[in-house]
C-alpha cells in the first residue's frame, strides 16, 4: 500500500458536491497518455490536456467516470475510467463512462502537468479513484459511529467486519459528498489490482457496431448548412479572384464567400499553409460537392513552388554540410574514422506522408454575436479554443467545444486549422455550418509528416569493434535526429547532427514524430554493421547495451539499456531467432520511444514473387498494461501501419501541388498486405505505465527492411520500398 | 430534384433529390442514417459499404436513380440489436481501434459470408481489399470473420 499527499494535486480537487437526485459528484484533474508527447515533437508546448473529469456515484451504487479525454481509437475511454476504477474499488460491470465536453459549467480549465506526464497521469487517475473510496469509508465509518481504519471495501460496498455490517457506497454517496477532501490517501499494491492488467471490452463497441453516431461527421444540429472548402491547388499559392456564379445558381447552394481564417495570436497549433479560403454553403452535401466543382478560381504565386526533385537535392545537399552546433559529441569521432579498419557510410531516406485519418477533417460550429458553440472532433480542444478566441474576438468563456470520438488522428488532429474555419464560416454566414473536407481537401491540405535524409557513419577496428559513430540528420522544418538515444552511451567516439531545410509546405506531428523515420533507417544500419563485423545481429546490439549497462559514455542517455536489452532478449526467446526454416527470411529491430522499448523479428516470405509478412513477434516494455487486449490491438495497429507506410505510402510534389488526392494514387495498406499473424509479449515489471499507441510502428519499419534484405539479397534505402523493383519481384 | 421511394431497413422513404446523389448522401443527409460512412468518396476505401438486394456495394459511387426497388440495408439495419453474428463476432474480438472504417467492414464482412459460409483466408483478404483500416485493425477483421462463419454455419 502506498500513501499519497492528495494536496500534490490539491487545486485539482475543488470540486466536492452532491449529485442531483441524490449521490456524490467528485471533479478531478484528468491527464491524458497515449498522445505523441511535447518531447518528441517540436515546438509544442509541456502542457498537455488539462481537463477535468467527474466521478459520479448514484444512489443505487452505479459509478459514472465522465471522460472528457478525446478519444482517438487509443482507447483511452476505457482504460483511463479502469484506473478510477481500480482505486475506487467498484465492479466494472457497474461503471458507465461518459464523454464529457470541454466547457460544460461544471468542466473548468485546469493545468496539468507536462505532457511527458503519463506516470503523473497515472497517479492522479489513481488518486482520483483512492479519494472517492476515503471519502465514501469516512461517510460509512460516521453512520456507523467506528474508526475508518477499521473499515475494508470490495465491489463497491464497504465492511465493517468486527459488526457485520455492510453499505453499499450509494447509501452513503450524498453523505460523502458533504465532507471534506482527504489530505492523504492509500493507493493499492499492484498485486491487488482487480481491474488494471485485465482486459475489457471497449466501452464504445456496441456503438460502433450498430453505427450508431459518435463522430464528428454523424453531427447534426437544425438549420446547419454544410460547408466545403477550396484551397489553393499548391503550396505556394494565394487566392487570386473568384467567379462563383454558376455555383450560386445551383440547387441547394446558399452561398459562395472567402474567408480570412489566421488567428492574430498564433499558436503552435495553427499550423496552416492556407488561410484564404473559399467557402461553398448549401443544405446537403452532395449538392455542395457539385457546386464546388464549377467555381472558376484564379490563384497567383505568394512564395516559390517546390517539387519533391527539390526537396530531395536540398536534404542530400544539406546532409553533406557541417552543422554549426552538433546535438551531441562524445570524445573523438573524426579520429576514430581515421584510425578505423573499416568504414561503413550508408544513407536512408524517406517521403512526406498524409495522416490519413479515416474521417476527413470536419467540426460543427454555431457562432452568434454573443458565443460560438463547436463539437468535433479534435485532440486539443484547449488550444483550438483559444484560436477561436483570438480570430473572433469572443472570450473564451463564451465558447464551448465538445469532443466527439475521432475516426482517427494519428497527429493530424492536433492541428486544430478546420475548426476555427468551422467558425470563421460560421461568424459570417451567421449560421450554425458544418465544415466537411473532402478526402481530396484533406490530402492536399498541409502537416504532412515530412521528408527526411539521414546519413550515418560506423567505425570498427581490426576486432569488429565499434569505435566511432556519426549520424547526421536532414529534415523538412526540422532534422530527425534524437540526439541522446542509443546507440548513444555505448561507443566512446559519438557524434549527431542535425539539419533543418525549410519550405512553404506545412507539416506537423505524425505517430511517433520523427521515430518514424529514425527507427527504421537506425535499425537497418545496425543490421548492416552487425553483418560487416561479422556479428549476429542480436548479439551484436545486445553487446552495445552491455556497454551502456556496465560503462556507459555520456550521461544523457534517454533510455534505460538494461530493459531495453530485455525486450531485445525477450524477442530472441520468443521467436526461437537462430533457428532457420527453409523460405521464411527474417529481420529483426529494437526501438525505445515515448518511454517504451519494443523489439520485433518479423519472418517475410516470397509469394507469387511478392514478400508478404507471415508473422511479427512484438516484445514490449511499456510498464504496468492497464487493459491487455485493447494494447495488444494498439500494438498490432502500429505494425501494421509501419509495414504499410514503409512499404507502400508517399506524398510527392509538383510545383507545389501534391501528386496524390486519394486512395487511388495515394496508397495505403490493405488487406492482403497485412501480417498474416503477430504475437505481442508483455513485460512484467510493475513500473508504472508508459506510451503505448505509437511505440510499436517506428521499429517494424527496420525489421522489415532487414528481413526483406534476407529475401532479396538487397538493402533498402529509401522508403516506400515496394516503390523499388527488387521488392515488387 | 426528383422524388425517389427507396426501401432502406425494411422501410418505405421518400426522399426528393438530384438524381446523381449518391446514396451515400441520401442516407446521411437526408435520412439521417448516419452510420454508413464517407470515406474517399471514390469507391477507394469502402467506408461507404450497405448491401443492395444484399448485394456489397460502395455507396459512395451509387447514384439513388440506379437503386430503383431495389432493397438497401445499412447497418442500422443489418441486425435488430447488434446480434448478426459478424457483428457479434467484433465485439468478441474488440476489432476497433477509432472505429471509423468498421461499419463497412462489417457490412462488407457480412455479404462475403452471405454467399461464401466458409471462406479461406486468401478469401477473406481479396472480398475485404477494398476495404481500408487506416488504424490497421487487419488481423483481428480476419479473426472476427472466421468467428462468425464458424457461429453462421
Ligand atoms: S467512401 Fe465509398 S468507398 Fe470510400
Ligand atoms: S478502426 Fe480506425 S480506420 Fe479502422
Amino acid at each position: 500500500m502506498t500513501l499519497i499527499k492528495t494536496n500534490y494535486n490539491r487545486r485539482s480537487f475543488l470540486k466536492v458536491s452532491a449529485a442531483t437526485g441524490g449521490g456524490m459528484v467528485l471533479g478531478f484533474n484528468w491527464l491524458t497518455s497515449c498522445t505523441p508527447s511535447g518531447q518528441e515533437m517540436l515546438s509544442i508546448p509541456d502542457s498537455w490536456f488539462d481537463i477535468n473529469a467527474f466521478i459520479k456515484i448514484g444512489e443505487n451504487g452505479v459509478v459514472t467516470i465522465m471522460s472528457p479525454n478525446p478519444e482517438i481509437g487509443q482507447n483511452v475511454k476505457t482504460s483511463m475510467p479502469m484506473i478510477v476504477a481500480e482505486e475506487l474499488d467498484v465492479d466494472w460491470k457497474n461503471v458507465i463512462v461518459e464523454q464529457a465536453g470541454l466547457d460544460t459549467d461544471n468542466f473548468r480549465r485546469q493545468l496539468a502537468g507536462g505532457s511527458q506526464s503519463i506516470r503523473q497521469g497515472w497517479q492522479s487517475l489513481r488518486m482520483a479513484g483512492a479519494t472517492a473510496r476515503r471519502m465514501l469509508m469516512e461517510a460509512a465509518a460516521k453512520e456507523w459511529n467506528v474508526s475508518t481504519s477499521e473499515l475494508t471495501t470490495e465491489n463497491g460496498t464497504i465492511y465493517h467486519k468486527s459488526s457485520n455490517k455492510s453499505i453499499g457506497y450509494g447509501e452513503v454517496s450524498t453523505i460523502a459528498a458533504g465532507l471534506d477532501v482527504p489530505e492523504e490517501v492509500e493507493l493499492k499494491d499492484v498485486k491487488d489490482f482487480k481491474i488494471i492488467g485485465k482486459s475489457k471490452k471497449n466501452v464504445d463497441g456496441s456503438g460502433i457496431v450498430k453505427g450508431e453516431p459518435l463522430f464528428g461527421l454523424d453531427y447534426k444540429r437544425d438549420g446547419m448548412l454544410i460547408a466545403m472548402i477550396e484551397h489553393p491547388p499548391a503550396f505556394g499559392m494565394k487566392l487570386k479572384s473568384m467567379d462563383a456564379r454558376v455555383a450560386k445558381s445551383m440547387p441547394g447552394i446558399v452561398d459562395v464567400i472567402t474567408v480570412q481564417t489566421e488567428p492574430e495570436d498564433k499558436q503552435w497549433s495553427d499550423t496552416n499553409a492556407f488561410t484564404t479560403l473559399v467557402v461553398v454553403l448549401g443544405n446537403s452535401t452532395w449538392e455542395v460537392m457539385k457546386a464546388k466543382k464549377t467555381l472558376k478560381i484564379e490563384w497567383e504565386w505568394d512564395t516559390r513552388p517546390e517539387s519533391s526533385d527539390d526537396h530531395e537535392q536540398a536534404l542530400a545537399k544539406l546532409l553533406e554540410k557541417k552543422p554549426d552546433e552538433p546535438g551531441r559529441k562524445d570524445g573523438d569521432p573524426e579520429g576514430a574514422f581515421r584510425k578505423a579498419a573499416k568504414v561503413i557510410e550508408k544513407t536512408y531516406s524517406a517521403p512526406f506522408l498524409a495522416h490519413n485519418t479515416m474521417e476527413p477533417m470536419n467540426f460543427f460550429a454555431h457562432v452568434t454575436a454573443e458565443k460560438a458553440d463547436l463539437v468535433g472532433p479534435i485532440q486539443t480542444p484547449q488550444y483550438l479554443r483559444k484560436s477561436v478566441s483570438s480570430i473572433l474576438g469572443l472570450p473564451e468563456e463564451n465558447i464551448s467545444i465538445m469532443m466527439t470520438r475521432m475516426g482517427g488522428g494519428f497527429g493530424r488532429r492536433l492541428y486544430g486549422n478546420f475548426g476555427v474555419e468551422a467558425a470563421v464560416i460560421s461568424q459570417k454566414i451567421k449560421a450554425p455550418v458544418q465544415l466537411v473536407y473532402t478526402r481530396e481537401d484533406d490530402m492536399t491540405q498541409g502537416t504532412y509528416r515530412p521528408a527526411y535524409k539521414v546519413k550515418y557513419r560506423a567505425a570498427l577496428d581490426d576486432e569488429n569493434n565499434l569505435i566511432g559513430f556519426h549520424v547526421r540528420g536532414t529534415g523538412i522544418h526540422g532534422g530527425p535526429v534524437f540526439a541522446n538515444r542509443y546507440p548513444a552511451g555505448t561507443v566512446d567516439n559519438y557524434l549527431a547532427e542535425n539539419q533543418t531545410v525549410e519550405s512553404n509546405i506545412s507539416t506537423g506531428a505524425w505517430r511517433a514524430p520523427r521515430s518514424n523515420f529514425m527507427a527504421g533507417a537506425e535499425q537497418s544500419f545496425l543490421d548492416e554493421v552487425a553483418e560487416v563485423a561479422g556479428k549476429d545481429p542480436i548479439d551484436f546490439r545486445l553487446e552495445l547495451f552491455d556497454r551502456a549497462i556496465n560503462d556507459p559514455v555520456g550521461e544523457k542517455n534517454d533510455y534505460d539499456p538494461k530493459r531495453y536489452a530485455g525486450v531485445l532478449k525477450l524477442v530472441k526467446e520468443k521467436s526461437g531467432w537462430g533457428e532457420e526454416t527453409q523460405g521464411v527470411y527474417r529481420g529483426v529491430s529494437a526501438y525505445y520511444c515515448h518511454n517504451s522499448y519494443v523489439a520485433q523479428v518479423l519472418d517475410v516470405i516470397m509469394d507469387k514473387g511478392k514478400p508478404r509478412v507471415k508473422k511479427v513477434w512484438c516484445a514490449v516494455d511499456c510498464g504496468i498494461v492497464v487493459n491487455p487486449e485493447a494494447a495488444r490491438n494498439q500494438i498490432e495497429g502500429g505494425i501494421v501501419d509501419g509495414i504499410g507506410h514503409a512499404m507502400f505510402s508517399s506524398l510527392t510534389f509538383k510545383d507545389g501541388a501534391p501528386e496524390q488526392n486519394n486512395f487511388d494514387s495515394y496508397k495505403l495498406i490493405r488487406h492482403p498486405e497485412a501480417p498474416m499473424e503477430i504475437e505481442t509479449f508483455f513485460v512484467e515489471n510493475g513500473i508504472d505505465p508508459t506510451g503505448l499507441g505509437e511505440p510499436s510502428l517506428p521499429p517494424i519499419m527496420g525489421a522489415l527492411a532487414n528481413a526483406l534484405y534476407k529475401a532479396t539479397g538487397e538493402r533498402l534505402y529509401k522508403q516506400p520500398f515496394a516503390q523499388q523493383d527488387i521488392v515488387l519481384g | 430534384m426528383a422524388i425517389f421511394n427507396l426501401n432502406v431497413n425494411g422501410k418505405q422513404n421518400q426522399v426528393d433529390v438530384e438524381p446523381d446523389t449518391p446514396v451515400l448522401w441520401v442516407l446521411r443527409d437526408h435520412l439521417n442514417l448516419v452510420g454508413t460512412k464517407f470515406g474517399c468518396g471514390v469507391s477507394q476505401c469502402g467506408s461507404c459499404t450497405v448491401h443492395i438486394n444484399g448485394v456489397a456495394v460502395r455507396s459512395c459511387a451509387t447514384p439513388v436513380s440506379m437503386v430503383g426497388n431495389q432493397k438497401i440495408v445499412t447497418i442500422e439495419g443489418l441486425s435488430r440489436n447488434a446480434n448478426h453474428a459478424v457483428q457479434e463476432a467484433w465485439l468478441e474480438h474488440d476489432v476497433p481501434q477509432c472505429g471509423y472504417c468498421q461499419a463497412g467492414q462489417i457490412m462488407n464482412a457480412a455479404a462475403l459470408l452471405s454467399v461464401n459460409s466458409n471462406p479461406s483466408d486468401e478469401e477473406i483478404e481479396s472480398a475485404m481489399s477494398g476495404n481500408i483500416c487506416r488504424c490497421g485493425t487487419y488481423i483481428r477483421i480476419k479473426a472476427a470473420i472466421k468467428t462468425a462463419a464458424s457461429k453462421m454455419s
